[in-house]
């Protein structure tokens, strides 16, 4: 979990500069981020940890802080190695 | 000696005879016919039972539904060639495309098993219906609305410029619920949705635009896509990555027509005793046009790799990619028309409807202005990270 969680902020640290992000820290109510930047997540997300983000993945608590995205790949694993 | 150790930018043996296959349908079924499906504002059913029974409606969509399964690049290559002939027919493809792996990726099982068998046959044509009549690159602003009402959606709102509008089985619309943006699934005869066809546009004109009317539009509410809140992020945004992709690739094919052209023009016409290839003024404008047809097709490879590889870099390569190819193929089509003189100017000659195709190009799937606000902020967050 906090292997995944270092990764996650690697790649969140692109795009929010000259902050100290926190693991529940909202990426979005932040003003950090755009647009474009929720597709490149669900991008990262996919590609970085080999899991696809479907349609019942689509709610926002589940993209929200670095421990929900922690959580969320960590679910989506585990479901992968029990299918 | 052959090194493992460099970098290949080579298509492989698979590639290579698609696309042969692609350009050699583009020369013989469309190129003959493209001036006329310009003027005549419409494709014929003839044309497109062709497209379908060479798969070209369902590319990208795997084979369990009956698609192509085609590669980024494949399908890029498809549309270089789709756009060398009419950019109205690749634009067909282009919103199959969109609507296809919308609905793919963010589709619920029930809407990928009602729906992608049937578009990849070609027994379904698609429509992406963002745009409105005081919308358009403030796409988070759309005026449309949907209300919840039991176990309904009602929607109330207009559609504009909705390329194959007149001729779709089903729209994907994007409207706002109680301020959220949403993403919804409509078949044509919707009750309380209507259509009115869209003439006289400047290019692309065999696209079949279309303007929608939906009032008091009553829809299932399982026809809602990815969630209340995530119609325009992820699931328009999505379907736009997609589409300036296709859009970058058929950039390059109107330029490479417009290349192709001027080099056998340029090569068979003489002014002051020599043919024009002769006049280094008229080498200046060949040169340019190599040149800047190789560099968008290499963006457009870059931008297809990452994307099949799922990068998140992807999304702003092809946005750079489409800025690059759709700004680069106005310049070329216009030299071209400079080239052919009065003749470019005349219906007779496909050079003046590349050059009204590729203005359209810079409108469609972001302006060329929105993509120079994005990729300069991509720039700056590059160099804030160095």
């Amino acid at each position: 979990m906090q292997e995944n969680k270092a990764k996650i902020r690697e790649f969140l640290l692109r795009y929010i500069h000259n902050h100290d992000l926190q693991d529940d820290e909202d990426i979005f109510a932040s003003g950090f981020v755009n647009s474009l930047f929720a597709l490149q997540l669900v991008l990262f997300v996919e590609s970085g940890f080999a899991i696809k983000i479907e349609n019942e993945d689509l709610k926002i608590e589940n993209f929200r802080t670095i421990n929900a995205l922690a959580y969320l790949i960590e679910r989506k694993t585990a479901s992968l190695a029990h299918a | 000696m052959i090194m493992d150790n460099v970098m290949k930018i080579e298509l492989n043996a698979q590639q290579k005879k698609n696309q042969a296959a692609f350009r050699a349908f583009v020369s013989e079924e469309i190129i003959p016919h493209a001036d006329r499906y310009d003027q005549e504002e419409r494709i014929p059913s003839e044309l497109i039972t062709k497209l379908v029974q060479r798969g070209y409606l369902g590319a990208t969509l795997p084979e369990e539904y009956g698609g192509r399964d085609m590669d980024m690049i494949t399908y890029g290559l498809l549309n270089e060639e789709l756009g060398r002939g009419c950019s109205s027919v690749r634009s067909l493809v282009t919103v199959q495309d969109m609507v296809a792996q919308t609905i793919l990726k963010w589709g619920s099982r029930h809407q990928k098993e009602l729906w992608l068998d049937e578009m990849a046959s070609g027994d379904v044509i698609a429509a992406f219906a963002l745009t409105e009549p005081d919308v358009g690159s403030d796409a988070k602003s759309v005026e449309t609305t949907a209300t919840f009402a039991g176990d309904s959606y009602i929607l109330n709102g207009h559609k504009q410029w909705i390329t194959f509008g007149q001729i779709a089985d089903l729209f994907l619309v994007f409207g706002q619920c109680e301020g959220k943006s949403c993403a919804f699934l409509i078949e044509k005869d919707a009750p309380g949705l209507s259509m009115k066809p869209i003439f006289g546009m400047l290019g692309a004109r065999a696209s079949m635009l279309a303007e929608l009317h939906l009032n008091d539009c009553q829809i299932p509410q399982e026809n809602l896509v990815g969630g209340v809140g995530f119609g325009l992020v992820p699931v328009a945004l999505f379907a736009l990555n997609r589409g300036r992709y296709s859009i970058a690739w058929g950039c390059v094919g109107i330029a490479q027509a417009c290349l192709e052209a001027c080099l056998q023009h340029t090569s068979s016409r003489k002014q002051f005793g020599v043919y024009l290839k002769e006049h280094q003024l008229i080498q200046q404008m060949i040169t340019d046009m190599i040149v800047n047809v190789k560099a968008a097709r290499l963006l457009c490879y870059q931008a297809g790799y990452l994307q099949e590889l799922g990068d998140p870099n992807s999304i702003m390569e092809i946005m750079i990619a489409k800025y690059f190819a759709s700004t680069m193929a106005t310049q070329v089509a216009n030299d071209a028309v400079q080239i052919y003189g009065a003749m470019g100017c005349c219906s007779a000659h496909a050079v003046q409807r590349h050059l009204r195709d590729a203005k359209i190009m810079e409108i469609i799937e972001g302006t060329t202005q929105i993509h120079q606000i994005k990729i300069a902020e991509f720039g700056y967050q590059a160099y804030a990270n160095n």
